[in-house]
């Protein structure tokens, strides 16, 4: 087994889907806990939806660079849905529906009504709804874009940290105290928009949402305090992306749903551990 | 000038008007309590007051050199705070925010500020504490302090004892009284009328008519009057 997986390791398409993996289960778990917190657990569902939507345009439209298209629309249904919460005339967790299933829908419709002539619908739609073994063949250039984005998803909310926890624990407070709060969910929406479009390659649009709440709800079990949360959630999400990845290399299994599997595991031990322990003070 | 003062402002939703044409004024270190029934606009008029909302019409004057980031403000709370995770530290730094423009940690200044709002409340026993985990009376406190932070001269405050028993109501008094004492002006939206008559210097109540004055005016006006033989009975009853 020991030596499977050092042949593995050794080959360069490993290498960089393990480096892809685990900088974007870090950067999902990061801003998991605002979200969570801020009620938009979905909100990665209904995102990689509209970005499942807009691949499939993508793809019919013949377009090569298909993250021209995906991204930019991924990121405006960001801006519309964490538009400040009391001024949308549908609510929150209804606008996330609408927009999720309106794009699957259409994204599917399109798909059968003008089909590519190389490739089977069901087989292409069933890799981009959960996951594909794209994540083991991606290019060098596909490894840099998402190193660099990582790490500036990272660098912005380690800049922002104080601010995201301002405006996540009361909004109202924080409008009121001056902070420029409709600035700073602009930039959490971007931001998401961006992680939920890197992650797709991961574990494709349906279990997307699996990336961004485990972490935080598993670290919200047992620690007390943001920052301990913030910092345990990157922690799991990172060991568990990692373990999944290399059971799915090493016994076969999809790479999506064996990751997704890890964090419910890795969720129902913090939860144990959180009602035998009543929880970590600090 | 005065600290604040409120011209025939007219506020509400989507330009349906709850309160016209209402006028009033704030001075340094008054102790305002805003009163009237359910429903009335009291918190619409604490919205519009702190920026959250915009006015209908009329406008809403700072004098004395306040800016908008003088305010301090006691929300209530919402239920995205109930199963929050933060510890009570994290709560009061954040009261630093409006302040610190894009700069992104605090100073050690900043935290040096903190930790004496924290002793001032009492509740420095509590600072690595979860804020989920606190009563409702220290949580009060929690966001007291973190108010303090924000606050120069004013402090807002929407209803800072509902839902606490007596005991807790009248330390948070007392604490709210200490602070008007130390020059800290206030305004405050209070249901429980004997304490703002007990409390406060000037009193405003809104609905449909609309009175403001100082407490004794008030207690001796007809709309006073009314409301405290109105609110008296019910706390008999």
């Amino acid at each position: 087994m020991l030596d499977k997986l050092e042949i593995y390791l050794s080959l360069s398409f490993v290498q960089h889907a393990l480096i892809v993996g685990v900088l974007i289960a870090l950067c999902s778990s990061l801003l998991g806990v605002t979200l969570v917190l801020k009620r938009f657990s979905f909100i990665g569902d209904g995102l990689s939806h509209v970005a499942f939507g807009a691949t499939c345009v993508a793809a019919v439209t013949g377009l090569t660079n298909n993250m021209l298209l995906v991204l930019p629309v991924t990121i405006l249904s960001a801006i519309l849905l964490l538009r400040s919460g009391e001024k949308a005339k549908i609510k929150g967790d209804a606008a996330i529906a609408m927009i999720s299933v309106g794009a699957l829908a259409f994204g599917y419709l399109i798909m059968n009504v003008f089909p590519l002539s190389s490739s089977n619908v069901s087989g292409d739609v069933c890799t981009t709804l959960f996951g594909s073994a794209s994540i083991l063949t991606l290019e060098a250039s596909t490894v840099w874009l998402c190193v660099i984005l990582s790490v500036i998803v990272v660098v912005v909310f380690i800049l922002f940290y104080n601010k995201i926890f301002a405006i996540t624990f009361d909004e109202n407070f924080a409008i009121s105290a001056g902070t420029k709060v409709e600035r700073y969910n602009l930039l959490l929406s971007v931001i998401i928009a961006v992680i939920i479009v890197l992650a797709m390659n991961l574990v494709g649009s349906l279990l997307i949402s699996a990336l961004v709440i485990f972490p935080a709800l598993s670290a919200m079990r047992i620690f007390k305090s943001f920052k301990s949360v913030t910092i345990f959630s990157a922690i799991f999400s990172v060991i568990c992306a990692l373990l999944g990845m290399l059971i799915s290399i090493l016994v076969g299994t999809p790479v999506g749903s064996t990751i997704v599997a890890a964090d419910v595991v890795a969720f129902i031990i913090c939860y144990l551990i959180g009602e035998i322990t009543g929880g970590i003070g600090k | 000038m005065s600290l604040l003062a409120v011209k025939d402002l007219s506020l509400g939703y989507d330009s349906h008007a709850i309160v016209e044409n209402l006028n009033f004024q704030v001075e340094k270190g008054d102790y305002l309590c805003i009163v009237g029934e359910n429903g009335s606009g009291k918190s619409t008029l604490m919205k519009t007051l702190l920026r959250l909302q915009s006015p209908i019409k009329g406008e809403i004057l700072k004098g004395d050199g306040l800016s908008a980031n003088d305010i301090g403000y006691l929300p209530q709370q919402t239920v995205v705070q109930k199963d929050f995770p933060a510890s009570v530290r994290e709560i009061v730094l954040s009261g630093f925010q409006g302040k610190m423009g894009l700069r992104p940690f605090y100073s050690k200044e900043e935290k040096k500020r903190a930790e004496e709002s924290m002793e001032k409340m009492g509740i420095t026993h509590l600072s690595d504490k979860c804020y989920r985990e606190l009563s409702g009376g220290q949580q009060q406190r929690v966001l007291l302090a973190r108010a303090l932070l924000a606050a120069r001269q004013v402090m807002l405050l929407d209803e800072p004892v509902s839902g606490l028993d007596p005991k807790v109501t009248s330390e948070m008094y007392d604490l709210i009284e200490s602070l008007n004492k130390e020059g800290m002006t206030i305004i405050m939206i209070s249901h429980d009328i004997a304490a703002a008559i007990k409390y406060s210097s000037h009193i405003l109540h809104i609905g449909s008519k609309i009175f403001f004055g100082t407490k004794d005016e008030y207690i001796k006006s007809d709309i006073g009057r009314a409301f405290l033989s109105m609110e008296g009975g019910k706390e008999d009853a």
